[in-house]
């Protein structure tokens, strides 16, 4: 993996996260050794409240690292300036949109928001991106619906759209699972796995299907009590990763079928 | 892409709309003036009588750009709430800036006997009570300021917002009980709201403002469109959250502020037309919203005035109570017909 050093587009160095409070820094997680290659899906699991979202949070830049650096295409987290950031990394929220009478095609565009100018015209180049972007995940027939007419999974899709819209190297999803069924999970990971494949961007999202995330990502970061493992999901189920990352007492990991099992 | 051809009929017959109105509002008062003199007045020819010239120069004409710059600022400033603080009742009296200028008038007028004689006498020319509006809208929408910056949260501002009005009123309250009657009656005609008090001088002031507070929230629209994702997508998309929200509450304490110190506190209009608005054009981007909320809120207060008027004959109702009555109709039609305000 490291000797690809050109093909990384998100690296982190001895990142410590956590809050700093007025007597001292709370560490929530430590040494974490992270890069993220080109073109790949790799996702973040871990435990309820053991920092997924603290990491999401700090390489997003809405918190910043106790100690350690974030590198995004070889320059340094903090020396981004905003519309920069905007135009290498893009995001996929879990708070819904806030105005809900905006059609698709708005909202989408919406992503172009970085590259136009000041009264926010959108050029034919925008227009192209946009509806590239609708196209690749499937809704042009939504394309001219309000949001507020949209189910969850419908408004998931368009929100991945806006994020392809904003075309940037780097896109973070925050649990995009989440409130949907079980087969809308699976088309929306699917999703993911063929857009990194087909536009080369790279795709890292934080989820609690671990079972999904172990059939269709290339890479795993898996955050566990004591340390933070990122490597191919086949390498980390022989190495017993995911043993590690509940208590065991009611639920334990089968290598066999790669997914969890009650105990009986 | 064809709704622009739908956004392009409608602005053409609300600019229609627009000039009627204005020509109506012009045309109706307690003498009445033929149609033609008042074409001839307004392009500056000879009228038949004297007295309707001067008439119309100094007291229609004044007032009826008054109605517009009122109409449209106020809608405009409420528009710019709504998607500020991402809450479909949001105006700018929700922030407390018109009770903050009714703090103000209330101090002047009904404190005075605890400010003393001298001061007061001073303080309660017209212009003093402009001031008085001005600094206590401005103060108050300080103090909201001051509280963004520390609290993060808008719907945190918004419920302080709230809270500010509640204070304001209850020391206009306290005031009022301790004032005299003659004191109150001015204080109550300030808060009837009138249109037609504005010389032409003070007019060219609130003009001033309002130029200002256009053009910050002609700057503001690429920012407002970017906020209806929220606070937190507008930032991912490398929009400046602390300075445009800076920019978009001075504008809205610009408008509403000075509206309010020379026209009163204007009810319902900062509220209902942004809402009206997007029946009409059924889109969130501001690019249309903005000159579309500007016309048509010069249209309801050109009409509103007008009603107001109430034709062939000297009376004037008051303007604030028109525009309740026909701004809260508007709300509670929009809540029960569409069932929830979306925006």
């Amino acid at each position: 993996m490291k000797s690809e050093t050109k093909n990384i587009i998100l690296k982190t160095e001895n990142l410590s996260i956590g809050y700093t409070s007025k007597k001292d820094n709370i560490v929530v997680a430590s040494n974490i050794n992270v890069a993220l290659e080109k073109g790949k899906l790799i996702g973040l699991i871990g435990a309820n409240g053991i920092g997924k979202s603290t990491l999401l949070r700090t390489l997003t830049k809405v918190q910043s690292p106790l100690k350690g650096a974030i590198y995004i295409n070889d320059t340094e987290l903090k020396d981004f300036s905003s519309v920069d950031l905007a135009k290498a990394l893009s995001l996929v929220l879990t708070e819904p949109v806030a105005a809900k009478n905006l059609s698709v095609l708005e909202l989408v565009a919406l992503g172009r928001q970085p590259y136009t100018n000041w009264i926010g015209n959108l050029s034919k180049a925008d227009i192209e991106i946009t509806e590239r972007a609708i196209s690749q995940v499937n809704i042009n027939h939504l394309k001219h619906k309000k949001c507020f007419e949209l189910s969850d999974g419908q408004l998931q899709n368009v929100m991945i759209a806006r994020a392809l819209a904003q075309d940037t190297d780097l896109i973070i999803l925050d649990e995009p699972t989440t409130h949907l069924d079980m087969y809308h999970k699976a088309y929306i990971l699917k999703l993911l796995q063929e857009l990194a494949k087909d536009t080369g961007k790279t795709i890292l999202f934080s989820s609690h299907e671990i079972d999904l995330a172990i059939q269709l990502c290339d890479a795993l970061i898996v955050m566990t009590e004591n340390e933070v493992v990122t490597d191919e999901p086949c390498n980390l189920i022989t190495k017993g990763t995911f043993e590690k990352l509940f208590p065991k007492d009611l639920i334990a990991f089968d290598e066999a079928t790669g997914s969890f099992r009650v105990k009986k | 892409m064809s709704n622009q051809n739908t956004y392009r009929t409608a602005f053409g017959w609300l600019i229609l709309a627009l000039i009627i109105c204005f020509l109506l509002n012009i045309s109706l008062g307690s003498v009445s003036i033929p149609l033609k003199d008042i074409f001839n007045s307004l392009i500056g020819k000879n009228v038949e009588q004297e007295s309707w010239q001067f008439i119309i120069q100094n007291y229609r004409l004044p007032k009826a750009l008054t109605a517009i710059i009122v109409g449209s600022g106020l809608g405009i400033s409420g528009l710019l709430m709504q998607t500020l603080f991402r809450n479909p009742l949001a105006g700018p009296f929700v922030l407390g800036i018109s009770s903050g200028a009714s703090l103000g008038v209330a101090l002047v007028i009904l404190g005075s006997g605890v400010i003393g004689g001298v001061l007061a006498s001073a303080f309660q020319s017209k212009w003093g009570i402009v001031l008085a509006a001005s600094l206590g809208s401005f103060l108050v929408l300080l103090a909201v300021l001051i509280v963004s910056i520390k609290v993060r949260d808008t719907m945190a501002i918004l419920i302080i917002g709230l809270m500010f009005a509640s204070i304001t009123a209850a020391i206009v309250s306290v005031l009022s009980y301790f004032g005299s009657a003659e004191q109150l009656q001015q204080y109550i005609f300030w808060g009837f709201g009138s249109l037609g008090n504005l010389s032409w001088d003070e007019l060219f002031i609130l003009l001033l403002m309002y130029g200002i507070g256009i053009f910050l929230g002609i700057i503001s629209i690429k920012s407002l469109n970017t906020l209806l994702l929220g606070e937190n997508y507008a930032k991912s998309l490398g929009v400046n959250i602390k300075k445009s929200r800076f920019i978009i509450i001075i504008t809205t304490s610009l408008l509403a502020g000075s509206i309010t110190a020379f026209t009163g506190p204007i009810a319902f209009i900062g509220l209902a037309i942004p809402h009206i608005t997007r029946q009409i054009f059924n889109t969130s981007n501001h690019r249309i919203l903005l000159p579309a909320v500007f016309l048509s809120g010069a249209i309801v207060m050109l009409l509103c005035d007008s009603v107001s008027q109430l034709p062939n004959s000297d009376y004037t109702l008051p303007i604030n109570a028109i525009t309740a009555l026909v701004g809260a109709p508007v709300v509670i039609w929009l809540l029960v017909r569409k069932r929830k305000m979306v925006f």
